[in-house]
């Protein structure tokens, strides 16, 4: 294979990186039985500390899953109300009155500069002065208010990017043909910006999942990673229940990120779309957060 | 509204202090750990580049979360490992800066990446005509031009981690967050004045930051 840096090695450099390859393996391999050698010491290699994931169908059934499933409920209900939020924000930053502009760019701004557990936080002692919310629910509308400030922001903003990146033609054929300015936003820019925008979309919904786990650390809602409190008093295999749910949490993540990038090369290749893909740079790295597919943050 | 702040109980400079020492330490160290893992990446050995990639995606894909948490129940707590000793409250911030530099490398890495990609084929080409190895084409040519087309979105990852520090109240290191959550339970009448201050600790914190090095990008930018 070659590429920008190194050309299809010869004879002489095959040798040197079949070197360099023996000493990576080298440092990794010594990495890596350090790694193991201190866990043995401590006895997290035990079997008994392992199995249970495999023979034990209760700690599934009682613990994981039911984390799994309120680190995804807490995702979507957040990502189901931020994206029309963001939408309509993102809107009012392209609005061509300075009324509307000026406090909406203002709010957007603000709330994507506060990291995500303060408005948590913030979001938690909201419910408890003003409303009658149960403590049982509390950490759920908290956990859901914190990221939907959030995320409905950084969302205003891709929808922004992905209206931006629409070739201005179609503006000016919209007005040429004597639509309003409600319409063509309507009828003409949102559809195709939203195709545009549905990878930096996708991969936002990964950025919001592994947002929950804040929730979990710090609210005590009742998520994935949170189990691991459970898990390791019934078990006292705290390391290996780490593992376990950030595997879960790397499962359910990459096949997000690729769904996101399967669309984005779909929409590439289209020739029914304008082929502009919001990048993943706009859909900014956040408290616990990842970037946008594939390339940069 | 603001008379709790008289009774000198809480040290909010002195959270916001430890906020941005964090971020900083953070960010060297994931800056030198992005650049080695960004190297690996594009390096002509199968199994390094590999090894970037399985590493970049799985650490990607895992929250920060649960990163900070394994460091302090996994590797502090169940393995013993306190990084050099020292208090309570010094191991806690090291192993918050080590879950740190594990993440934010992985951005790095990505963004370097793809500042790489911006160098022209032929200056790489010119450079091994010259007869340079590839780690001098990497160090002289690629890396210091790929370095000034990326300073943009590096102060996007920057800015995410100044926010992302906030996660280390998890593990109790005494940050800006940890402060706030303790604020607003002991102060609840004060709700308001509490999140303002707070809120707009951060935004002093980022906002001068975007917009330094939103000039300095602008300024060394590398003209085609």
């Amino acid at each position: 294979m070659s590429s920008v840096l190194y050309d299809t090695p010869g004879p002489k450099a095959r040798a040197r990186n079949w070197i360099y390859t023996a000493a990576f393996l080298v440092v990794f391999g010594l990495a890596a039985w350090w790694v193991l050698a201190i866990m043995a010491e401590n006895h997290q290699l035990d079997a008994d500390k392992w199995s249970p994931f495999l023979t034990d169908g209760e700690i599934w059934t009682t613990f994981l899953l039911p984390g799994l499933g309120e680190t995804l409920k807490a995702g979507l209900i957040a990502m189901v109300i931020a994206l029309p939020l963001g939408a309509i924000l993102g809107m009012g930053r392209l609005s061509d009155h300075r009324w509307v502009r000026i406090p909406v760019g203002a709010w957007v701004e603000f709330f994507r500069a506060i990291p995500v557990l303060m408005l948590m936080l913030f979001g938690s002692a909201l419910y408890v002065r003003f409303s009658a919310v149960s403590s049982e629910l509390r950490p759920l509308y908290a956990v859901v208010t914190g990221l939907v400030l959030y995320n409905s922001a950084v969302i205003a903003e891709i929808v922004v990017a992905g209206i931006r990146s629409l070739p201005q033609g179609q503006t000016d054929a919209a007005k040429a043909i004597g639509m309003r300015k409600g319409q063509i936003m309507v009828d003409v820019l949102i559809p195709q910006a939203v195709t545009a925008m549905l990878p930096a979309l996708v991969s936002q919904l990964v950025v919001i999942l592994k947002d929950t786990a804040i929730g979990g650390a710090v609210l005590g809602l009742g998520e994935l990673l949170s189990m691991n409190r459970q898990i390791s008093a019934n078990y006292s295999n705290t390391i290996a229940t780490l593992v376990v749910i950030a595997l879960l949490y790397i499962v359910v993540n990459f096949m997000l990120t690729t769904l996101a990038s399967w669309i984005e090369g779909r929409l590439r290749r289209s020739k029914k779309g304008t082929g502009a893909v919001v990048a993943g740079d706009v859909a900014e790295v956040d408290a616990g957060g990842a970037a946008g597919v594939g390339e940069a943050p | 509204m603001f008379d709790f702040l008289d009774s000198g109980q809480y040290d909010v400079l002195g959270a916001f202090w430890v906020t941005v020492q964090l971020t900083l330490y953070s960010a060297v160290g994931s800056l030198i750990w992005g650049t080695i893992l960004a190297g690996m990446r594009v390096s002509p050995v199968p199994l390094m580049r590999a090894f970037g990639t399985a590493y970049v995606d799985i650490v990607r894909n895992t929250p920060l979360t649960v990163i900070i948490i394994g460091c302090s129940l996994g590797l502090n707590q169940t393995l013993g490992i306190s990084l050099g000793g020292g208090t309570f409250k010094e191991i806690g911030f090291r192993l918050a800066v080590l879950g740190f530099i594990a993440y934010t490398g992985t951005f790095v890495c990505e963004a370097l990446r793809s500042g790489i990609n911006t160098v022209p084929v032929g200056q790489a080409e010119a450079a091994r005509a010259l007869g340079l190895s590839f780690f001098q084409v990497l160090t002289l040519i690629v890396l210091p031009q790929a370095f000034r087309a990326v300073i943009a979105p590096l102060t996007n990852v920057l800015i995410a981690l100044t926010k992302n520090t906030t996660v280390a109240a998890a593990i109790g290191v005494a940050e800006a967050a940890l402060l706030m959550k303790e604020m607003i339970e002991n102060e609840p009448q004060a709700l308001f004045a509490v999140f303002g201050i707070f809120a707009l600790g951060f935004v002093l914190l980022t906002l001068p930051t975007g917009l330094l090095l939103g000039w300095v990008a602008k300024r060394v930018a590398v003209k085609r």
